[in-house]
């Protein structure tokens, strides 16, 4: 499992003494997008502040190409690449749109700060036509281009996603995964949490079903879209029978969770 | 008089201004709403005292070294006390108890060490500069000067220097400012010494202007301050020098006859609080500050 830029295991967090995760693993290799579906208070979005430090594992590990990095701080494990991009919270408002780039280059050494600045800036034209601009003042879509691009700025490994379409038209949603190819293109690996599953597992090359805070079901991104049990519980898919139907339970654990 | 009460009015909120710098930045960085910061500011009057009267230095001097105490002082109240707090995440509340406690020792302190008399610096006071009808002190052309320069050069390390960056983008979001890499407790004890820098040199130019000063002095410019930081958008370092000069000089104009006689000079912290409680009640954020929608 060298090749793993990202590998977590049986990872385990709450909050305050709640349980939120209880044995989510997963693995993200270098270009490759890997998503992560499941409903609501799966624990989708606590998984990915596990991983980068915001909240702190009770159990399992994170380990980043090779090194246990489990507990880590959040500006050491962007200082070692690993970038974040959070649903809502992405930019610093009351910062211009230039300044929030600037930022995000602080996790890179002081030398490698102006040129890595640049080419972010290269590769967005709209940061340069709106550089002066308050972030807090962007539409939910531009603010999800200067969020990336703060997160790009640090030459992150591997790149994680919270809810990347959230609140965005269908057409901005669509510019996001396109540049979301794009950076795969590059070589970083993607670890994003979707509540629009079937494109983002369209997209992926894996995809694990968090549910109840454990992963329910892992596969190629095209497997999972036509697994039927997938479709039926977490795509909003039609079941042959409509009557209400309890998941079985012991269908959706994934063996692997449990250590 | 109008120029008269103007240029008054830029000496006493450019102090407000200096000062509110860092009460704003402190809450904006740690959600502390920092009670001793007018100890803080009289802490460093008195050092500044200190090097000038007992070690007559000149003021060139004395100001610098007044600031330096300050900032050390500052930067080990986060050492021994704030960064402990942090670390058991005190909430709102006992941050703000726990400020009030620094400040009553800090004034007791500043007792124990230099008695409750007033003190007055060694500088001239009867030399007088005339410019038209403006008639300024030594003590107000040196502070007038050196707020000047002082607040420019803050506004152009918020605005321009890296640090200065990131102090802001830790002021809007702590949680992202760490993700992008920053370490956040560098940053803060970085804060603390431009609040205790601040803090002296805004605490020592007070003293300078007010001619006299004892050790509760500094308890009666908190207020002020924190008006100022208000009236600015609190958390907003860009606000809070708007703010300190706005409540300066709409404090010290209102006296003035040709606005419908002007109000009586003992009223004038009245005045301070009536701008600020409009400006409120128009604009609840601050001038700088952004609406939160919870």
């Amino acid at each position: 499992m060298s090749e793993d830029a990202l590998l977590v295991s049986d990872l385990h967090a709450g909050y305050d003494g709640a349980l939120v995760l209880r044995g989510v693993s997963l693995e993200a290799r270098p270009g490759e997008i890997v998503a992560v579906i499941g409903p609501n208070g799966a624990g989708k979005s606590t998984l990915l502040k596990a991983i980068s430090g915001l909240v702190r594992p009770i159990r399992g590990r994170v380990v980043f190409h090779g090194t246990d990095v489990t507990g880590l701080p959040p500006d050491r494990l962007a200082q070692r690449g690993l970038g974040f991009v959070p649903q809502l919270e992405n930019v610093f408002p009351s910062l211009t749109v230039a300044e929030n780039v600037h930022v995000g280059a602080q996790a890179l050494p002081r030398s490698a700060r102006r040129k890595a600045v640049a080419s972010v800036f290269a590769q967005f034209p709209f940061l340069r036509e709106r550089g002066r601009q308050r972030a807090g003042t962007l539409s939910g879509g531009q603010r999800k281009i200067v969020a990336l691009a703060r997160a790009l700025v640090a030459q992150p490994t591997v790149l994680l996603l919270d809810e990347p379409s959230a609140g965005l038209s269908p057409k901005a949603a669509e510019m996001v995964f396109a540049e979301l190819e794009q950076i795969r293109e590059r070589g970083i690996g993607i670890v994003m949490v979707e509540q629009n599953a079937r494109r983002a597992l369209a997209l992926s090359s894996r995809g694990y079903v968090l549910d109840m805070g454990r992963t329910a079901h892992e596969g190629p991104g095209g497997e999972l879209l036509r697994d039927p049990r997938v479709v039926q519980l977490y795509l909003g898919g039609l079941a042959a029978d409509l009557s209400p139907r309890r998941p079985d339970s012991s269908a959706r654990r994934d063996p692997r969770s449990r250590s | 008089m109008f120029w008269q009460l103007l240029a008054n009015g830029f000496v006493t909120g450019s102090v407000y201004a200096i000062a509110a710098i860092g009460v704003s930045l402190l809450y904006g960085l740690l959600r502390l709403v920092n009670f001793a910061h007018g100890d803080l500011m009289a802490f460093g009057a008195f050092v500044s005292y200190l090097a000038n009267v007992t070690f007559g230095l000149p003021m060139v001097l004395s100001l610098p070294a007044g600031m330096a105490a300050t900032a050390a002082l500052a930067l080990v109240s986060d050492l021994a006390l704030w960064r402990p707090l942090r670390l058991r995440r005190a909430g709102f509340m006992s941050l703000f108890l726990a400020s009030i406690g620094v400040a009553l020792v800090l004034r007791q302190m500043i007792l124990l060490l230099w008695g409750p008399q007033p003190r007055a610096y060694d500088v001239d006071p009867f030399k007088v500069y005339v410019i038209g009808d403006v008639r300024l002190s030594l003590a107000q052309v040196a502070t007038i000067l050196v707020a000047s320069a002082a607040i420019v050069a803050i506004a152009l390390f918020l605005a321009r220097s890296t640090t200065g960056r990131v102090m802001r983008a830790m002021a809007d979001d702590q949680a992202l400012a760490q993700l992008s890499g920053i370490d956040v407790n560098r940053v803060i004890l970085l804060t603390w010494v431009l609040a205790g820098l601040t803090a002296g040199l805004a605490g020592t130019l007070a003293a300078l202007v007010q001619g006299s000063f004892d050790p509760n002095f500094g308890f009666q410019l908190l207020l002020p301050v924190f008006a100022a930081v208000v009236l600015g958008g609190i958390g907003s370092a860009y606000g809070a020098l708007a703010g300190g000069l706005a409540l300066g000089v709409a404090t010290e104009l209102s006296t003035w006859e040709g606005l419908a006689g002007g109000v009586e000079p003992a009223y004038k912290p009245v005045v301070a609080f009536g701008v600020l409680i409009v400006a409120l009640l128009v604009r609840p954020q601050g001038l700088f500050g952004r609406a939160r929608i919870v």
